[in-house]
């Protein structure tokens, strides 16, 4: 009896070390938005097909970059997976730190599958997130940039807005819809410091106004016309047209106002025209229009381009495990899911071809602007005169996070009076060349 | 007359405290409002003070997205482990620092408090990398040592300041009737400063139970404490602040209900020796 007892204590306990044993846990860090949010309520659907848990660090963006560029820089090792942007992953693959996913033959044995379909990713968001043609990072959601107006203040005003608008137009509709007396701006744009913020959107108009960071030698071109016309015209306008304290505005603060009925029009991700559409917590919801963002004619609009997309930090333990969840959680199969349950309004845009000639997302109402507005934007050649750089609101070099928060701060000050145009741009110029001699770019 | 102006003035400090306690608690109370309004009230302009619908949505969707009791336990581990660590330290050190001074102490008092103004991002990589070596990423065990070591100057300057209040003949007595080190210090000093080092350890718990740096920069899943439970919920692109006003809500309530039951203690322990 006893024996049988210790034999069925012993099995019972073998069984549990080996379920144990198989179980294995990733950790994955992640930003604080709606789309991912939403992927880990469906966590358990992974963990029931494959046995793999998920455990998850959710931080805000800047903590979050923080954070994982310790890790990654010192091998800590605390993240199986990590949730990057565009600007990092170029930077990161080059300097060996993320486990190539694609198109690269000494890694053939945990590339993404051939189900999984990497050609379905869009080009543009494909090109973003590889180095010289390698893949390190898998998108979950892309975003551009494009114009969200108000159809009811537009109509008021007498005007009608074209499709692919030009900066000049916007002016003279900002100008035609602000009515100060009603608290209606007619633009609300970025002019918060910080190079994710006002630094990002001045960056992108810039280009559309000509301008560029650097010329080919590493220059710092401050002190070139299209970047005087680009802040001069920025500040004309927003002074005339946009929100009191426009220079401590970032996304939050406009998404705030555009909600509550106070902007005529406003520039930015084209994530929030979800938000701006959900008649929950926006008051104007059914009064929204969308266009692509202005230009000058010169060729290039001022729209971005940005994935948050997930990445393997090289080294982790769990590379297997860690890949097959990115499959997982980037694949159409997943887009599905969402869709089954939550709509097609609700899925993470911009990352796959295939969204976009599905026949129920095509009429989700920002879908196809959402579409043109990526397809717009190249990050490989986004400056009118060319220029040495990656990127369309950043430069994709280490140096880029650093300076630009510093420059859009000078900015910032001119946007709030403290300081002229001038004497911004004259500081940009100093700050940005310094920065690079002591880089070693020139 | 004397009593009117007495009245008038004590009338007018009490206004005047009131106001000031007010002023300060504001934030605390408009972040406890934001968190029962839905996103939407959170932003309206005007803002909404009292007359909303009030809705426990958020403390829903928090509770169901995040383990708080996880982060609640970490946080009491970290926040506790370091505190008393540090008073165990400190204590023997200030001991010394007030009894037996030697030609250095106050260089070394001014010295460990200059230690606070290095900022703290300055070490990160090498604190990181140890951690990583003696395999403390991501541990409660290495927070409690990394939060001890940050409040330690905080802690043994606290404590030299009461200690130097206890006048050095009842410890020469203690002695010449044969107590040990150890029983001075245990028996005859620690009982006179308890309101001393009642309010650093709560003083140092606050201190600790707050600290944002370290304990967002070296958790991961395991170890975090609520300070990452915020984190969590903010965000640059989206409008969440009444589920941020709830998980603040829900990360503040121990500390405020512990400074509530704890505020005699620690304006005792505040103003010990200030009237001697």
């Amino acid at each position: 009896m006893i024996r049988k007892t210790s034999l069925g204590v012993a099995v019972a306990l073998s069984l549990a070390t080996s379920t144990v044993a198989l179980a294995e846990t990733i950790t994955i860090a992640t930003v604080n938005n709606g789309d991912m949010i939403r992927m880990q309520g469906y966590t358990d659907q992974f963990t029931k097909q494959t046995g793999i848990n998920v455990e998850w660090v959710t931080l805000e963006e800047n903590v979050l970059r923080q954070r994982v560029t310790t890790d990654i820089t010192t091998k800590g090792g605390a993240f199986d997976i990590m949730t990057i942007g565009m600007y990092e992953t170029p930077i990161w693959g080059a300097n060996g730190w993320l486990v190539p996913l694609h198109k690269n033959v000494n890694f053939n044995t945990n590339n993404l599958s051939e189900a999984y379909d990497v050609d379905d990713i869009l080009p543009a968001m494909r090109g973003g997130l590889s180095h010289k043609g390698t893949l390190y990072a898998a998108p979950f959601y892309g975003e551009s940039s494009m114009i969200m107006y108000r159809t009811d203040l537009m109509q008021k005003a007498g005007l009608s807005m074209p499709e692919a608008p030009t900066w000049d137009f916007i002016a003279k509709a900002a100008a035609a819809m602000t009515d100060r007396s009603k608290d209606i701006n007619g633009i609300c744009l970025r002019g918060k410091a910080g190079w994710g913020e006002g630094g990002a959107f001045i960056t992108a108009m810039s280009n559309s106004f000509g301008a560029r960071w650097f010329d080919m030698d590493w220059n710092a071109q401050f002190d070139t016309k299209p970047w005087a016309n680009t802040l001069n015209f920025f500040k004309t306008m927003m002074d005339a047209s946009g929100p009191k304290g426009y220079a401590t505005n970032g996304f939050n603060e406009n998404l705030s106002l555009f909600q509550q009925g106070k902007c005529g029009m406003w520039i930015d991700a084209t994530v929030a025209a979800s938000f701006v559409t959900n008649p929950k917590d926006s008051t104007v919801a059914d009064k929204v229009g969308f266009a692509l963002a202005p230009d000058t004619g010169l060729g290039k609009r001022s729209n971005w381009l940005w994935a948050w997309a997930l990445a393997i930090p090289a080294g982790t333990q769990k590379e297997k495990a860690a890949l097959q969840f990115i499959e997982w959680a980037t694949s159409k199969d997943y887009i599905e899911l969402v869709a089954a349950k939550e709509g097609w309004a609700n899925v993470p845009p911009g990352a796959r071809t295939s969204l976009y000639e599905n026949e129920n997302y095509k009429k989700v109402p920002f879908a196809q602007m959402t579409l043109d507005s990526i397809l717009s934007a190249d990050p490989n050649n986004s400056t009118v005169e060319p220029s040495p750089y990656v990127g369309i609101q950043f430069a994709a070099i280490p140096e880029f996070a650093g300076i630009a928060t510093q420059v859009s701060q000078e900015f910032a000050a001119a946007y709030a009076g403290q300081q002229s145009v001038e004497e911004a741009l004259s500081k940009a110029q100093d700050i940005t060349n310094e920065a690079m001699e002591a880089a070693g770019y020139r | 007359m004397a009593r009117a102006v007495s009245f008038n003035r004590k009338t007018f400090n009490t206004v005047l405290a009131w106001s000031i306690g007010l002023l300060i608690f504001f934030p605390i109370l408009w972040t406890i409002l934001t968190s029962f309004k839905t996103e939407g009230q959170a932003i309206a302009d005007p803002p909404l003070f009292l007359m909303f619908d009030w809705t426990l949505e958020n403390y829903a969707i928090v509770q169901e997205r995040s383990d708080y009791l996880r982060f609640l336990t970490n946080s009491v581990i970290i926040a506790g482990g370091s505190t008393l660590l540090g008073i165990f330290v400190a204590v023997p050190a200030a001991w010394s620092m007030a009894f037996v001074p030697s030609k250095r102490t106050k260089d070394i008092l001014l010295w460990m408090l200059s230690t606070k103004m290095l900022p703290a991002v300055g070490v990160l990589y090498p604190i990181y990398l140890i951690f990583i070596e003696l395999g403390l990423l991501d541990t409660k065990i290495g927070l409690v040592v990394v939060l001890m070591l940050i409040n330690l100057p905080i802690i043994v300057w606290m404590l030299y300041t009461y200690f130097k209040e206890i006048p050095s003949e009842i410890l020469e007595a203690a002695r010449m009737d044969g107590a040990s080190l150890r029983s001075e210090i245990l028996y005859v000093l620690t009982p006179m400063a308890i309101p001393g080092i009642a309010s650093t350890i709560l003083l140092n718990f606050i201190l600790a139970w707050n600290e944002a740096f370290w304990t967002l920069n070296l958790t991961a899943a395991q170890a975090a404490p609520l300070t990452a439970f915020i984190a969590s919920y903010s965000s640059p692109e989206g409008l969440f602040y009444a589920k941020l006003s709830a998980a603040s809500t829900m990360a503040i309530a121990p500390i405020l209900i512990l400074g509530w039951f704890s505020q005699k203690q620690l304006v005792r322990g505040l103003t010990f020796g200030a009237v001697k």
